[in-house]
C-alpha cells in the first residue's frame, strides 16, 4: 500500500487597508501622558477596538525609552499596529513594526469607516470640483462622507442624519441632523444652513451639541465658524 | 398593470396593518381587484384585522418554497369578492423569506391583481426590506409624534436606495399616511401638526386618519374600518385616500372635532 503525499496547496497573500488613527507624543512624555489622561477620562473606551499608529517623529528616543512609552500606552488600553518615525534600528521583536508611507486622512474616515460600510447610499450625489452636491434631502439614518471637499445640501439633513465635510457644509433646507466640517484640519472651514435645527455641529474636531447651543438660534438661518478653540454660532437673517 | 404598494413605517404600532387592511377594502370597494400580503412572518396580524384567522391553512411562506399554490393560500374575503389576503407565517420567522422566493410570490401577484398590497413587518431589517423589495409605490405610515416622523425619514431613505426601482435609477413613488391625528391636541401643541410633519419628510400627504375609537373596534371586530362603519370619519378618511392613489383628485379634509368645527364656522363668518 503506498502513502500518497498531500497535494503541496501554495500558501495567499492578500491585501488590506484599514484607516488608522495617529498618536503623535510631544515631549516631555510624562506631561503629554497627564494630558492623555486626564482626556481619555472623558472619552473612555475610545481607543478600544481601534487601529492605533504611534508617531515618534522628532522625539528621538532610544529603544528603552520607546518601549516604555509603548507599555505606558499598553497600560491605558491602547493598542499599536505600528510605530511611525524611529529608527530602524530602535524597533525589534517585541515592539511594534516600523511603518513609513502613510497617508494622511480625515479623524472622521477613521471614526465612521464602519458607519459608512453599513450606511445606505445617498439619495443622488453629484461630484462638481471639489465640492459634493447632494440634490435631494439626507435621511435619518445616512451618512455622506466627502474628505476632499465642501458638502452642498439642497434639501435637508434629517434628525439622525450625517454630514462629514473636509471643507465647509451648506445646507439650504433645515439642518436636523449633524453637520462635521473641516475634518481634514481645515479650520476655516464653516457650517452655514437655511433653517438651523442641528443635533450636533463639529468644525475641525472642535464640537457642539444641542444642549450647549443658544436656543434662539432655533429654526434661523445661522452660519457656524471657529475663532481659536471656541465654536462660534450667529444668525444670518 | 398591477401595482405593488408597500405600506411601511419603521416603528411598530403606528397602524400599518390597520391601514393595508382599510386601504385594500377601500380599493377593493371600487371593484379593482385586490391582493393584501401580511410580510409580518413570525408576528402576523392581518388576518385577524380582515377576520380570516379561522381559513388560513397555506401561507406565503409555503408558497415561497413551493409547498404550496398561491391560489392554495390566497384567502378570499367573504364580504367582497374583489378582496384577498394572502397571510404570513405565524410559526415560522423572517429568514425563512428568500429573496428569489418572494420574487417569483410577486410576478405570480402581478399577473393576478390590480393591486398587491404588501403589509411590512416594523423595523428595518430583512422582513421590512422583503416586503419594499418590488413595491412600485410606498405608503409611509406616521403618527404625528416625533420619534415615528423619524423612523418614516430613515425609511423613507431606505425607499430611496433597497429597493429595486431604486437600485434600477428609478423614483420611487412615495406618500405620507398621518394616522392618529388630533387636531385639538395638535393645536395645543401636544402633537406635531400636518405642517410640521410634511415639512420634515417632504413628501406628498396621502391623507389624514383621525384618531378614533372606530379602528380599534373595527379591528376587533376583523373588519377593515372601511366596511365595518363606511360613514365614520376614519372609513371616510381611508376612502379618499384610496381614491387618490387611484389617481382622483379629492379635497383634503383636515379631521375636526365638533366643537372646533363650529368655531371654524363663526370664524368664517367673523372673517
Amino acid at each position: 500500500m503506498s502513502i500518497s503525499a498531500p497535494p503541496r496547496t501554495s500558501i495567499r497573500f492578500r491585501g488590506r487597508s484599514f484607516l488608522a488613527l495617529v498618536l503623535a507624543p510631544e515631549a516631555p512624555l510624562e506631561q503629554w501622558l497627564e494630558q492623555f489622561d486626564a482626556w481619555a477620562a472623558q472619552s473612555p473606551g475610545f481607543f478600544v477596538g481601534r487601529p492605533v499608529v504611534l508617531d515618534v517623529t522628532g522625539l528621538g528616543l532610544d529603544k528603552p525609552a520607546l518601549a516604555k512609552l509603548v507599555s505606558d500606552l499598553h497600560d491605558r488600553s491602547v493598542r499599536l499596529m505600528g510605530i511611525e518615525g524611529s529608527d530602524p534600528s530602535t524597533c525589534g521583536l517585541g515592539l511594534p513594526p516600523s511603518l513609513s508611507g502613510g497617508r494622511s486622512t480625515g479623524v472622521a474616515d477613521v471614526l465612521d469607516a464602519q458607519a459608512a460600510a453599513a450606511a445606505p447610499a445617498p439619495a443622488v450625489a453629484r461630484k462638481q470640483g471639489d465640492a459634493l452636491v447632494i440634490e435631494g434631502a439626507v435621511r435619518s439614518g445616512q451618512v455622506i462622507i466627502h474628505p476632499e471637499g465642501d458638502v452642498i445640501v439642497a434639501g435637508s439633513v434629517g434628525s439622525g442624519a450625517e454630514i462629514v465635510a473636509g471643507g465647509s457644509i451648506h445646507v439650504y433646507g433645515t439642518l436636523r441632523g449633524r453637520a462635521i466640517a473641516g475634518t481634514t484640519g481645515a479650520a476655516k472651514s464653516r457650517i452655514f444652513c437655511k433653517k438651523f435645527e442641528a443635533e450636533l455641529v463639529a468644525i475641525d474636531g472642535l464640537y457642539k451639541t444641542a444642549d450647549a447651543m443658544k436656543p434662539e438660534l432655533r429654526s434661523r438661518a445661522v452660519q457656524a465658524w471657529l475663532e481659536g478653540d471656541a465654536i462660534i454660532m450667529a444668525a444670518m437673517d | 398593470m398591477a401595482k405593488v404598494l408597500v405600506v411601511t413605517s419603521g416603528k411598530g404600532g403606528v397602524g400599518k396593518t390597520t391601514s393595508t387592511a382599510a386601504l385594500g377594502a377601500a380599493l377593493a370597494q371600487t371593484g379593482q381587484n385586490v391582493a393584501v400580503v401580511d410580510f409580518d412572518v413570525g408576528l402576523r396580524n392581518l388576518d385577524l384585522v380582515m377576520g380570516a384567522e379561522r381559513r388560513v391553512v397555506y401561507d406565503l411562506i409555503n408558497v415561497t418554497q413551493g409547498d404550496a399554490k398561491l391560489s392554495q393560500a390566497l384567502i378570499r374575503d367573504k364580504r367582497i369578492d374583489t378582496l384577498h389576503l394572502l397571510p404570513a407565517s405565524q410559526t415560522r420567522d423572517k429568514d425563512a423569506l428568500t429573496e428569489e422566493g418572494v420574487a417569483k410570490v410577486m410576478e405570480e401577484l402581478r399577473a393576478k391583481f390590480d393591486w398587491v398590497i404588501c403589509d411590512s413587518p416594523a423595523g428595518i431589517e430583512r422582513g421590512a426590506w422583503l416586503a419594499m423589495r418590488h413595491a412600485d409605490v410606498a405608503v409611509v405610515v406616521t403618527n404625528p409624534e416625533v420619534s415615528s416622523v423619524r423612523d418614516s425619514d430613515r425609511i423613507i431613505g431606505l425607499l430611496d436606495s433597497k429597493t429595486l426601482k431604486a437600485e434600477r435609477g428609478e423614483r420611487m413613488d412615495k406618500h405620507l399616511l398621518l394616522t392618529r391625528y388630533e387636531t385639538g391636541r395638535a393645536e395645543r401643541g401636544e402633537m406635531l401638526k400636518v405642517d410640521d410633519v410634511l415639512e420634515i419628510l417632504s413628501i406628498p400627504l396621502l391623507g389624514i386618519i383621525p384618531e378614533s375609537e372606530e379602528v380599534l373596534r373595527a379591528s376587533n371586530l376583523g373588519t377593515p374600518v372601511t366596511l365595518s362603519n363606511p360613514n365614520s370619519a376614519p372609513a371616510k378618511a381611508y376612502a379618499d385616500a384610496a381614491k387618490r392613489l387611484m389617481g382622483e383628485s379629492v379635497t383634503m379634509m383636515v379631521p375636526q372635532n365638533k366643537r372646533s368645527f363650529f368655531g371654524m364656522l363663526f370664524g368664517r363668518k367673523a372673517a
